[in-house]
């Protein structure tokens, strides 16, 4: 089947009083899929989201959502697009009911229409027995749940999620993945920026890591994970021997590096791609059994360090500077 | 059909702005009382001549009426963040804009009605003239409401739209023929008193209701109503260049 390019970005730029905040980036997006951008806080992540979705005018390059250029079809291209700020940003005066009402009378639904749309997605995000509660009455992984669904109500093929987790508590946060799970099971386009990794990780089928205003990496987790794959490592749990005498033989492998063991578990680093065919033949030869075995790949934040050149500890940092 | 949806959009944030902010006690006795206060401290001081102040009393309650809430709503919503949802949604900014000064015109519009409906218990209008009285309401309450706009997007804090649409309001009871008539005030005080929309607004209601009484007209009621035609363009398309240059 041929890829469909729903977001088509080549060169796009901003500045902010003369300071680059976005530096001719080009990615695209294909249609149904997660795609994640991953970043430090003032990367650059929350500019794009709003070049693309009409709130700024980018100061150079052009990007087009659903074909319609993002400059010259701003109009129609927001009836493609639900978008998900980072703050949630609905009328505090206004109940959840009213609030998803405005919404689907602002995209032009019919009055019967938008009725059922929002009785749809308050039960969709289990608050019938909120929904007439004030806005501002919420609380802050409620509000989260109601800002997606108000950008649920024209049922846009792409949705935006600018730090769709961030200051939630784990259950909420826990609650709106599987809501993203959900909508991209339903075949919508997902766009989310995140400086968590892990949840970068847990959602998205591909992932470009922006740093400083600039894209410095753009494929699937797995392919960012194997791009800083170094050194190879193995843990092996054996069930049935001297371990201290398996550890001076092991040592004498082909290739090992390093060997770290506690009690009958062994995590041998090789420098090279080690041959397990070997590696099981040798160990049954000594009569020896295996209780498991397992490759231990590079984790993503482990890719992201190498890729970046950055500290982890710089993305646990959130906009006011503080960490969790 | 575009232009249908953008339409329906414009009405819908008017109507969603008069709910939730307009017609609510505080700002409802503020279009009201604030202009029968000061039209009382007026007549106390000289209550002869009561009826050549009820033109005066419209435009006032026109001016504090379309800029009582107008002149902070953009201010408020944008230090929220609510007023990105409209910029989200499918309309142009002109469409946003115009939503939110219809919102504060209709408000405007109505309180000047209802202080109007309440001067005809007091006074009776031989001569009035109701197409003109109905266009000097509807234009003023617009241009009135263009000119808070403009001040709400001028500013950051909602304080300093307080502070900035003050500054406008209150020297323009005074520099605009609401109770000292133009003619009285020095030469290059009318100078400024002409650059002031509030000055077309009250001659053209002077003009509806009494036009007998006003014999120093200046301005005839076409030139008054095209020049608040212009003042309305001129603070609608100011406005949504600030805008559009603040929100980058």
């Amino acid at each position: 089947m041929e890829t469909r390019w729903v977001i088509e970005v080549e060169g796009l730029t901003k500045y902010y009083n003369g300071l680059l905040a976005v530096d001719h980036i080009h990615f695209k997006v294909k249609e149904g899929e997660i795609f994640g951008f991953l970043g430090p806080n003032g990367a650059g992540k929350t500019t794009t989201i709003r070049m693309l979705c009409g709130l700024l005018t980018p100061s150079e390059g052009k990007a087009r959502v659903m074909g319609l250029d993002i400059r010259e079809e701003t109009v129609r291209v927001k009836r493609q697009i639900g978008v998900v700020p980072e703050i949630s940003n609905l009328y505090d005066e206004l109940t959840c009911l009213e609030n998803l009402l405005f919404m689907g009378q602002l995209y032009g639904l019919a009055k019967e229409e938008r009725k059922k749309r929002a009785e749809e997605l308050i039960h969709l995000i289990r608050l019938e027995s909120k929904k007439d509660i004030p806005f501002s009455k919420l609380s802050k992984g409620m509000k989260r749940s109601l800002t997606i669904a108000a950008a649920l109500v024209h049922k846009p093929p792409i949705v935006f999620l600018d730090e769709p987790t961030s200051g939630l508590d784990v259950m909420s946060a826990r609650n709106l993945r599987s809501m993203i799970r959900e909508l991209y099971r339903q075949g919508t386009t997902i766009f989310l920026t995140t400086h968590h990794i892990e949840e970068a990780n847990l959602l998205c089928h591909r992932i470009a890591i922006i740093v400083k205003g600039r894209i410095i990496a753009n494929d699937t987790p797995e392919a960012l994970r194997r791009s800083v794959q170094g050194k190879f490592v193995i843990e092996v749990e054996v069930e049935n021997i001297d371990v201290s005498d398996l550890s001076k033989w092991m040592k004498e492998m082909e290739g090992v590096e390093e060997i770290k063991q506690n009690q009958h578990r062994f995590v041998l680093t090789f420098s090279r791609r080690p041959s397990l065919e070997n590696l099981f033949y040798s160990l049954r030869k000594r009569g020896i059994v295996i209780g498991s075995v397992n490759t231990l790949q590079p984790t993503l934040e482990d890719a992201f360090v190498k890729i970046t050149g950055l500290d982890k500890e710089m993305m646990m940092v959130d906009k006011e500077g503080k960490k969790p | 059909m575009v232009i249908v949806n953008e339409l329906k959009a414009i009405y819908f944030i008017a109507l969603k702005d008069i709910k939730s902010y307009y017609f609510k006690p505080p700002n409802i006795s503020w279009g009201i009382l604030f202009p029968l206060a000061m039209a009382l401290a007026f007549y106390l001081r000289n209550p002869t001549g009561m009826i050549d102040l009820v033109p005066g009393l419209l435009g006032m309650t026109l001016l504090f009426g379309a800029t009582s809430m107008e002149a902070v709503v953009i201010t408020f919503e944008r230090r929220l963040g609510s007023f990105e949802r409209l910029l989200l949604a499918p309309v142009s900014l002109e469409g946003v804009l115009m939503g939110k000064l219809l919102g504060g015109a209709f408000f405007g519009f109505i309180v000047a009605l209802a202080i109007f409906i309440l001067s005809l218990i007091f006074f009776s209008f031989p001569k009035l003239n109701p197409f003109l009285l109905f266009s000097s309401l509807v234009l003023s309450s617009i241009a009135f409401s263009g000119l808070g706009g403009f001040v709400s997007v001028a500013v950051k804090e909602v304080f300093e739209a307080q502070t900035l649409a003050n500054l406008f309001r209150f020297p323009m009871i005074f520099l605009s023929g609401v109770f000292i008539p133009i003619e009285t005030l020095p030469k290059p005080i009318q100078f400024i008193s002409y650059l002031l929309p509030l000055t077309y607004s009250v001659e053209l209601l002077h003009n509806s209701l009494l036009p007998s009484h006003h014999s120093n007209t200046v301005i005839p009621a076409w030139a008054s109503l095209i020049i608040l035609i212009i003042f309305l363009f001129f603070f609608y398309f100011v406005s949504i260049r600030v805008l559009r240059k603040k929100l980058g």
